[in-house]
């Protein structure tokens, strides 16, 4: 919502401020100004100038000389321009010698403008400068009457005909004034209008609000004998008032009107679309005018639209229709788009003579879904989405027809048709001055409460301890809606601020987020840095990932209103964020890169999803550049570990994870169950993503870890006897895990096994091709006495037998 | 004979501090005190002494032999001294060579300001929760009295799954679901994701974090606001941080503000970054709405409590002053190195 200064001061006269104050002073009482603009920023010493002789330049066949009077003294001086429009007799703006237009050379608006200096063109001295309607900072939207590519000739414009030479030209042209942008939150529909923020501009300086002052209009005729209106679906209106104009005479509006709506940003078009958009901003009620002789039988029905139905609106597109979209129609046809737009075969047009003003009360949310499901968005529906106050209709349509004849614009006929489907009722709402204070934690008396409810014309019966809300203020409906009101008005400021008092309470987070802030650490600490990735992602990163048709990855939940396909389903898997970010690194050339990421994935329990899906949290770890499996492994190892997983984590050699590489791949187990996985990507994947290293990756669900963290650590007492430690080398074939091989150590040594190591693994000719060989240290000790040989080698002799049904024997 | 023992000791003492190297003074060692060394020699001929003057002779010996040990100690300990000195002279290093610093991953920055919002609250006795981010249009709408056809339903361009189950729009579905528990009173930070369809720029993002805040008890008001979140403020953009609470709308508060703060860059006296207004919106907030805490089963006549709700990027892109929200999800790491 813009509004320029001058047209609030038509309704709070006595306001007297500057900008800034007045933006900090309307926001802190609830009318947020979001910025303001000063028309006459930069403008400096322009004044009416009159061009008394022109002559041709002696070097420039583009320039002429002026002799230019610059006050009513007579005193002129000499301009030289290369302006082809000027002409002798013209009345134009002079920039005086000092002075600053808005906009630099090439006729852009510059911060700070550009300074006039007088100087010589051409061999020829130029005291000044004559400007366009740009270089004046606005432009022929605003000014019609302004030349498009000259200097504006104010002589051209009979309402500036007369005035005075030497005079102010901002002023003239009502430049001189500030335009402040307002954020208007949706409850404040009466703010949407200039007599509403007026009316808290008002209660905000504490000066009297003086509302216009709407005449009787209207001629001996009765409108009834003009049309009739017939209110078909009144569930979709509340109110429909129709005025009747005649004579009408069409010619441009009043400078005055024409700038309030130019400061609005509204274009003058003519004097009754200039009415119909004045008062639309004024009152904040939307009007429309139809032709009254292309009304056939001069009646107008309210009703739906037919499904299917063909309408062609007044910007000559054609809609198609369903049975929500509330038609205006008449005797045959329909005639307009209720709230949104007329129609092309009812529009006003050049040569009307006799036209219908409507001012309803449709239904917002009607209104706006109709709207939405045409594809369509005007002013006029953006007031009415809001839902407008019923109440409002008639006062518009009388301020339009008062316009109208104070303009001279047409004959009101007299009298209104009003089908007042649902009448509406002020609440009443009871107000309680000690529940307010409790509230707001003030002391405020009640007498100061009431003045506050009285400057925003809410009345008050202290008898009754009662607050009548008026019709146009519909967010008052109980009493924490009275207490915002003594709020704003007593000050947001000067509440008192406390802290709560209450029973103390100890803070801290869920076991759940303490778990998985131990995860980050440690992925930190290991050299991660943390990603965050979106929770929707495309359905071809199944494809993208090697995910098999019918895998249960693929039952994702489907965005039923995406932004594209690349955001339309939740994630089953956190890996093709992953994947992107280090495609991104290695695309950029960082060299190594170690991301982790902690968020959900979305497991429907069924779909379509008739319930809330379960979200799992999951740490993904991933990583490429000079390092391998073994790297991610050990950083899995340390992050279980380090989140209390105290037990045996084991890994199951090719988990049958599509996306890893099937040889270097592994299921992370613990308590038996899956818990995630790591491994290399797939070599088709890392393709698919454009990574051309090798890449790794992790993932961990953290409900798991969150299920099985245990704090449960017991001392141990430090040994007392010496420890025995045994190397044995091993050779086998290479398709024995290493963790088959520790699993039998572990088993056959028994309660003596302290601590089981590998420390070499070697692959190689002198052992034979299909070969490897492993080496462990294993260290013995017993808690009550110094072990003997004999004690360790009985034990090495079980795991060596043992050994040799997985084929592993004592290397030589 | 106790010339002959002076001899000997001086002998040897001079032997001993002129003596260069260790292997020098080990000779020297054996020379006088060792199985053949000349003192022994003497030690040795005491059976020639007369039997009275033995004790004497004795003691003379032993106080020659204890002199003599003592200097070889001595200049031992100087050698050793010596040798050290000189091996940790050759042990220099060049101190300004890198150290070999394990290489440490970095937090996202809004993991860093949820951290520090956390931090803040906590210390100020809240609990932080977590809610569901697929939710039922339920919580995310009509429990925050925002019923079905409500502006607002489409002001949040929602994305929804069913008619009935959205992605969640604002974090403050969570308030909805601590009163549900029915524990009071309530107090409580809820962070986590949210979901808007904004399409992808510089300034936003269909997915971003926001924190919600809510707290619940019997005699909290909306000064209590005021001081809770000036206190936040402080801790979070610094002492000198003053706030300005705006009146605002939102469904589910009453009264409801906004609170800005004084702009961190300049003070409050205006500059580019806070365009001119030397104020910087932060978090939207107010007094829970009666119809609210009425849909809960919790009496407003008993209760009340206020609710505040921030965006985590928002924080995150003013603290580091980043200008393109598309980074905070690209995750390069030349960019997350930085924080």
């Amino acid at each position: 919502m813009n509004t320029p200064l001058s047209w609030i001061k038509a309704y709070v006269p006595d306001l007297e401020c500057e900008p800034k104050e007045y933006m900090e002073k309307v926001t802190i009482t609830g009318t947020k100004v979001e910025s303001y603009e000063k028309f006459d920023e930069n403008l400096e010493k322009i004044v009416v100038g009159k061009i008394l002789k022109i002559e041709r330049h002696p070097d420039a066949d583009k320039l002429v000389v002026c002799q230019v009077q610059i006050n009513e003294d007579g005193e002129s001086t000499q301009i030289v321009t290369g302006a082809s429009n000027v002409f002798e007799g013209a009345m134009v703006p002079v920039v005086l010698d000092g002075g600053r237009v808005a906009t630099d050379h090439s006729g852009k608006k510059v911060p700070g403008g550009t300074k006039i200096k007088k100087g010589k063109l051409r061999g020829v001295e130029s005291n000044g400068m004559m400007c366009s309607i740009f270089e004046l900072g606005s432009n022929t939207d605003m000014y019609p009457d302004a030349a498009p590519d000259g200097i504006y000739i104010l002589s051209d414009n009979p309402e500036y005909k007369n005035a005075k030479i030497g005079s102010d030209v901002p002023e003239l042209l009502g430049l001189r004034d500030v335009c402040f942008e307002y954020e208007i939150t949706s409850n404040r529909v009466d703010c949407f209008a200039v007599t509403g923020i007026a009316r808290e501009v008002a209660a905000t300086f504490r000066k009297p609000f003086v509302p216009p002052v709407v005449k009787e209009t209207g001629n001996s005729e009765d409108v009834n004998d003009y049309i009739q209106v017939e209110v078909e679906a009144n569930d979709l209106c509340k109110r429909y008032v129709s005025r009747v104009v005649k004579n009408i005479k069409l010619a441009p509006s009043p400078e005055w009107m024409q700038r309030r709506l130019a400061a609005c940003g509204i274009r003058p078009i003519n004097n009754i679309v200039d009415i119909t958009n004045y008062v639309m901003e004024e009152y904040g009620q939307p009007m429309h005018a139809f032709d009254h002789d292309k009304i056939a039988g001069h009646k107008i029905i309210v009703r739906r639209a037919n499904d299917g139905e063909k309408f062609m609106t007044l910007d000559g597109q054609e809609r198609t229709l369903d049975k929500d979209v509330l038609m205006i129609c008449d005797a045959e046809k329909p005639i307009g788009i209720a709230g949104i737009m007329g129609g092309e075969n009812s529009k006003i047009t050049d040569d009307v003579k006799t036209m219908v003003f409507e001012a309803a009360c449709f239904d917002g949310t009607n209104i706006r879904l109709s709207g939405k499901r045409l594809g369509m968005r005007t002013d006029a529906q953006a007031k009415f989405e809001k839902g407008l106050d019923p109440e409002n209709a008639m006062e518009a349509i009388n301020r339009a027809c008062d316009l109208i004849e104070e303009l001279g614009a047409g004959e009101v006929v007299g009298g209104a048709v009003d089908v007042y489907c649902e009448k509406k009722v002020p609440n009443v709402v009871k107000y309680d001055v000690d529940k307010i204070n409790k509230l707001l934690g003030t002391d405020i008396d009640e007498d100061e409460m009431i003045s506050y409810f009285e400057m925003v014309d809410l009345s008050v019966n202290k008898e009754t301890k009662e607050v009548t809300v008026p019709t146009w203020r519909q967010d008052i409906y109980r009493l924490a809606d009275l207490a915002e009101e003594v709020a704003r008005f007593y000050g947001y400021d000067k509440i008192p601020s406390t802290l709560p008092s209450g029973e103390a309470v100890t803070g801290g987070m869920t076991e759940k987020l303490k778990i998985e802030a131990v995860a980050r650490t440690a992925a930190q600490y290991l050299g991660f840095s943390e990603a965050s990735t979106y929770s929707f992602e495309s359905p071809k990163v199944f494809d993208k990932l090697r995910i098999p048709e019918e895998d249960e990855l693929r039952k994702a939940i489907v965005i039923s209103n995406p932004l594209g396909e690349d955001y339309s389903i939740m994630r089953t898997s956190s890996l093709n964020g992953m994947l992107t970010s280090l495609s991104t690194n290695y695309n950029r050339r960082n060299k190594k890169v170690k991301l982790y990421e902690m968020a959900n994935i979305y497991i429907p329990k069924a779909l379509p999803l008739t319930e809330r899906p379960n979200e799992y949290m999951q740490l993904t770890m991933g990583m490429y550049g000079g390092v391998d499996f073994y790297d991610m492994k050990g950083a899995v190892e340390v992050v279980l570990r380090q989140c209390g997983l105290a037990e045996k984590i084991s890994y199951k050699a090719d988990g049958g994870y599509p996306f890893l590489h099937p040889g270097r791949q592994a299921a992370i187990v613990y308590n038996n169950e899956v818990i995630g996985y790591l491994g290399e990507v797939h070599p088709e994947v890392m393709a698919n993503y454009l990574i051309k290293e090798k890449t790794y990756l992790a993932n961990i669900d953290m409900r798991f870890v969150v299920e099985f963290t245990k704090d449960d650590v017991k001392y141990k007492h430090l040994p007392k006897f010496p420890a025995v430690t045994r190397d044995i080398s091993l050779v086998m074939n290479k398709d024995v895990l290493a963790g088959q091989v520790e699993d039998v150590i572990v088993k056959k040594a028994g309660k003596l096994l302290e601590k089981v190591e590998l420390f070499d693994v070697y692959e190689g000719e002198r052992i034979g091709a299909d070969k490897k060989s492993l080496a462990y240290s294993i260290r013995f000790r017993a808690a009550d006495r110094t072990l003997l040989d004999e004690d360790v080698n009985a034990v090495m002799d079980k795991i060596i037998t043992a050994l040799k049904d997985l084929g592993a024997v004592l290397r030589s | 004979m106790k010339d002959k023992l002076n001899k000997i000791v001086s002998e040897a003492l001079s032997q001993i501090d002129g003596s260069e190297h260790l292997e020098k003074l080990n000779e020297i060692k054996v020379a006088y005190l060792g199985k053949k060394g000349e003192l022994t020699q003497v030690l040795k001929s005491m059976k020639d002494v007369a039997a009275e003057d033995r004790p004497k002779v004795g003691q003379m010996v032993n106080e020659a032999r204890t002199s003599i040990e003592e200097r070889i100690e001595k200049k031992k300990k100087d050698f050793e001294k010596k040798v050290l000195e000189e091996k940790i002279k050759k042990e220099t290093i060049d101190v300004t060579l890198p150290g070999k610093a394990p290489v440490i991953g970095h937090k996202h920055p809004n993991q860093i300001a949820l951290e520090d919002v956390e931090d803040i609250f906590v210390g100020m006795g809240y609990q932080v929760v977590e809610g569901p981010e697929v939710e039922y249009d339920y919580y995310n709408f009509e429990a925050l009295n925002i019923p079905a056809n409500h502006p607002a339903k489409d002001e949040q361009d929602t994305f929804y799954i069913t008619s009935d189950i959205v992605l969640r729009t604002q974090t403050s579905s969570v308030q909805v679901h601590e009163m549900e528990k029915g524990k009071l009173p309530i107090r409580m930070i809820a962070p986590g994701r949210v979901f808007r369809s904004d399409e992808v720029d510089a300034t936003h993002s269909p997915s971003f974090n926001q924190i919600e805040g809510l707290v619940i008890d019997k005699n909290v008001t909306f000064a209590d606001l005021k001081g809770t979140l000036a206190e936040f403020a402080k801790k979070m953009f610094g002492e000198d941080t003053k706030v300005r609470f705006r009146p605002h709308h939102f469904p589910f508060t009453e009264p409801s503000a906004e609170m800005d703060v004084s702009c961190f860059k300049c003070g409050g006296k205006g500059c580019r970054f806070c365009k001119g207004e030397g104020w910087i919106e932060i978090l939207g907030c107010g007094m829970v709405h009666p119809r609210v805490l009425e849909m809960r089963d919790i009496d407003p006549d008993k209760y009340q409590g206020f609710a505040f709700g921030m965006g985590l990027e928002r924080i995150a892109l003013l603290k580091y002053e980043i200008d393109d929200m598309r980074l905070l999800y690209e995750n390069d790491i030349r960019f997350l190195e930085q924080f």
